[in-house]
C-alpha cells in the first residue's frame, strides 16, 4: 500500500513537473506570440481603409494632410514622411560620428575606472525618458536655437534631430562596444607586434573587422530614431510640410498619430489612417531590426 | 640621427595616434556633459519646487498650482501592475531560452520577436493597447489596459537580464544537480534561480524604469490628464508623472515653470535612482560571484 502511495505522489510530481515544463514553454513562445499580436491589432484597426478606398498614390504622393476636412477629406503622408525622414537623418549626422567614437573611445582607449564610469553614464543617458528630453527642447533647445540662428521658431527639425541624436547614441554606443569586443585581441596583437599604434590598429584593423556589428549599432539607432514620439512630438513645432532647411518646423509620423488619435471618432477614417501609419512605421522598424539583427548575427558565426 | 631618436615617420605615427585618442575622448565628454547639463537644469529650476506639500497634494486650480500627488500615485499602479504581469511571464521565457530551448530555428524565430518587441515604436505599442485590451477585450481606458500595453512593451528588458543572469550560472552547478537525479524543473528551481536572482532583480528593476517613464503607450490606453480623486481599481483611469509633464508643458496655459520643472525633476530623479540601484546590484554581483 505504501509503495501504491509513492507512485501516485511520484506520478503526481511529474504531471506538476510536465504543467511546469508546458507553463515555461508558452511563456518561451510568448513574445512570438506579442509580435502577431500587434501586427493582427494594429492591422486589424487599419484594414477597412487600408482596403477600402485609401488612395495608395495620395498617401504616399501628396502632402496635403486633411483628415478634418468636412468636403475634401485628403491623406497625403508625404510630408508626416518627409518629417520623419528629414529629423531621422539629421539625428544621424549627429549620431553617428558621436555613438561610433564614443563606442571606440570606449571599447579601446579607456580603462578600468574611466571605462566603467562612462558605461554607466552612457547608460543612465539611455534611460531619461522621452517625455523629459521633449521637455528639454521646449524649454531650454528652444530658446537657444533662436538665439544662435536667428530663427523664428525653435522647434523644428534641429531641435528634435538634437535630442534624438542623443537619445539614440548609447544604443550605439553599447551595441558598437559590443562589436569591436568581439574582434579577437589575436588581431590587436599581431598589429601592435608590426610597431602599429593603438590609432592604426582601430583604423585599419579593428574597424574593417567590426564592419557589420558597427552596421547594426547604427542601423538600431536609426530605427529608435524613427520610432521615437514624445520628444518629436513635443521638439519639432506640429507643421505638416515638406521642409526645406533644418529651420522649419516639421511633424513626424509618430507624432502625427499621437496628437491626433485622442481626437478622432473610433472607425472613422482618420482614425483608421493613424493605423495605417502606424503598419507603416511598424513595416519599417521591422525590416531595419531584422538587417540589424542578421549584421549581428554574422558576426557570432565567424 | 642617434639610435634612439624616432623617425619623423614615428612621429607622426605618434601625433595621430594622440590626435585620434583626443578627438574620441572630446566626443564622450560632449555626451557626458548633457547628462550632467540636464540634471543640473532641472535641479536648478525645478529644485525649489520640491516640497512635502509638493509631493503629497493634488493638482489646483487647473493645475496651475498645487502638487503632484495623483500623477505619483497613478504611475506607481502602471508599474506596479505591469510589473506584477511582465515579471513572471519574462522570466519564464529567459528560462525557456536558456535551460529548454536549444540553438533551433525556433530559437531564433523567439529571438527575432524579442528584439522586434523592443524596437517596435512606442506609438505603435500605443495603437496595439488601444487596438487590442481597450477596444478587442473591451477592458476601456483603464491602469490594466495601459498596464498590459506597458508589460508587452517591457518585456524583453526582463528577458534579456534574466537571459543573462542565467547562462551566468556554470554547466557544472546543473550537472551536479542532475547527477545526484533532480529533474529538470528541480535543477532550475533549486540551484540555476538561487544562483541568479540578483541578476534577475536588475532585469526587474530596469523594466520598472521604463514603465515609469514611458509616456506614449499610456497616452490613449489608461493615463488621463487630470483626475479628482485616485484610482480605486485596475479599471479606473489614473494620471501618471510622464503623462502630467507632457500635459502640463503643453496642454495647459500658464503653469508656473517650477511646477513644471519640478514635476519633471521627480520624473528624471524616480528613473535615475532606479536605474542606478539596478547598476549597484548588477556590480555587486559580478563582484561577488564565486566561481
Amino acid at each position: 500500500m505504501r509503495k501504491g502511495w509513492s507512485k501516485r505522489r511520484a506520478a503526481l510530481e511529474r504531471a506538476k513537473e510536465r504543467a511546469i515544463e508546458l507553463l515555461i514553454a508558452v511563456c518561451g513562445v510568448s513574445a512570438v506570440v506579442f509580435v502577431f499580436a500587434i501586427i493582427y491589432f494594429v492591422f486589424r484597426e487599419a484594414a477597412p481603409l487600408l482596403f477600402g478606398g485609401l488612395d495608395f498614390g495620395q498617401f504616399f504622393g501628396s502632402e496635403e494632410w486633411y483628415p478634418d476636412s468636412n468636403s475634401n477629406k485628403r491623406y497625403g503622408a508625404l510630408a508626416l514622411i518627409a518629417g520623419t525622414v528629414s529629423v531621422t537623418t539629421l539625428a544621424m549626422v549627429i549620431a553617428v560620428p558621436f555613438g561610433l567614437g564614443t563606442a571606440i573611445y570606449v571599447s579601446e582607449f579607456s580603462t578600468g575606472r574611466v571605462k566603467e564610469t562612462l558605461k554607466i553614464v552612457i547608460e543612465l543617458l539611455a534611460a531619461i525618458p522621452s517625455v523629459v528630453w521633449g521637455f528639454i527642447g521646449l524649454v531650454a533647445l528652444n530658446p537657444l536655437i533662436i538665439d544662435a540662428f536667428g530663427a523664428p521658431v525653435g522647434l523644428n527639425v534641429l531641435n528634435g534631430a538634437f535630442l534624438l541624436g542623443l537619445m539614440s547614441v548609447p544604443i550605439m554606443v553599447s551595441i558598437g562596444e559590443d562589436a569591436l569586443k568581439a574582434v579577437p585581441d589575436t588581431y590587436r596583437e599581431a598589429a601592435e607586434a608590426m610597431g602599429a599604434t593603438k590609432w592604426q590598429v582601430t583604423w585599419r584593423v579593428l574597424l574593417p573587422a567590426a564592419r557589420n556589428g558597427l552596421l547594426a549599432a547604427v542601423l538600431l539607432g536609426v530605427g529608435r530614431a524613427i520610432g521615437e514620439t514624445m520628444a518629436v512630438l513635443m521638439a519639432t513645432g506640429h507643421a505638416v510640410h515638406i521642409p526645406t532647411s533644418p529651420l522649419d518646423s516639421v511633424r513626424t509620423m509618430t507624432a502625427t498619430i499621437a496628437a491626433e488619435l485622442g481626437e478622432t471618432a473610433r472607425g472613422s477614417d482618420h482614425y483608421r489612417i493613424l493605423f495605417v501609419l502606424g503598419t507603416v512605421l511598424f513595416l519599417i522598424t521591422f525590416l531595419v531590426n531584422l538587417t540589424a539583427d542578421l549584421a549581428i548575427r554574422g558576426i557570432k558565426k565567424r | 640621427m642617434g639610435v634612439f631618436q624616432s623617425s619623423p615617420e614615428a612621429q607622426r605615427r605618434h601625433f595621430m595616434q594622440s590626435v585620434a585618442k583626443s578627438v574620441f575622448a572630446c566626443m564622450t565628454a560632449l555626451l557626458v556633459l548633457p547628462v550632467i547639463a540636464i540634471v543640473g537644469l532641472l535641479f536648478v529650476r525645478g529644485g525649489s519646487a520640491l516640497s512635502f506639500e509638493f509631493l503629497f497634494s493634488a493638482p489646483l486650480q487647473g493645475m496651475t498650482a498645487g502638487g503632484i500627488w495623483p500623477a505619483i500615485v497613478g504611475t506607481v499602479w502602471l508599474v506596479g501592475v505591469s510589473l506584477a504581469v511582465a515579471a513572471p511571464i519574462g522570466v519564464l521565457a529567459a528560462v525557456y531560452l536558456n535551460e529548454y530551448a536549444g540553438d533551433s530555428w525556433l530559437t531564433r524565430i523567439i529571438h527575432l520577436a524579442i528584439v522586434n518587441l523592443a524596437g517596435v515604436p512606442s506609438i505603435v505599442h500605443a495603437l496595439f493597447g488601444v487596438g487590442a485590451f481597450v477596444l478587442f477585450f473591451s477592458l476601456g481606458t483603464s491602469i490594466l489596459s495601459a498596464s498590459l500595453t506597458l508589460a508587452i512593451m517591457t518585456l524583453p528588458v526582463i528577458i534579456a537580464s534574466t537571459k543573462e543572469a542565467l547562462s551566468a550560472v556554470p554547466m557544472s552547478f546543473r550537472e551536479a544537480c542532475w547527477n545526484v537525479g533532480a529533474t529538470r524543473w528541480q535543477t532550475i528551481r533549486h540551484v540555476v534561480l538561487p544562483n541568479s536572482v540578483a541578476g534577475i532583480l536588475t532585469g526587474v528593476i530596469l523594466q520598472v524604469s521604463r514603465a515609469a517613464g514611458e509616456t506614449a503607450p499610456i497616452l490613449f490606453t489608461g493615463a488621463a490628464f487630470f483626475l479628482p480623486h485616485l484610482p480605486q481599481s485596475v479599471n479606473d483611469q489614473c494620471m501618471a508623472l510622464s503623462m502630467h509633464l507632457f500635459t502640463l508643458s503643453t496642454q495647459v496655459p500658464n503653469v508656473p515653470p517650477q511646477i513644471t520643472y519640478g514635476t519633471a525633476l521627480v520624473l528624471l530623479l524616480v528613473v535615475l535612482s532606479v536605474n542606478t540601484t539596478s547598476i549597484i546590484i548588477r556590480s555587486r554581483v559580478r563582484r561577488r560571484r564565486r566561481w
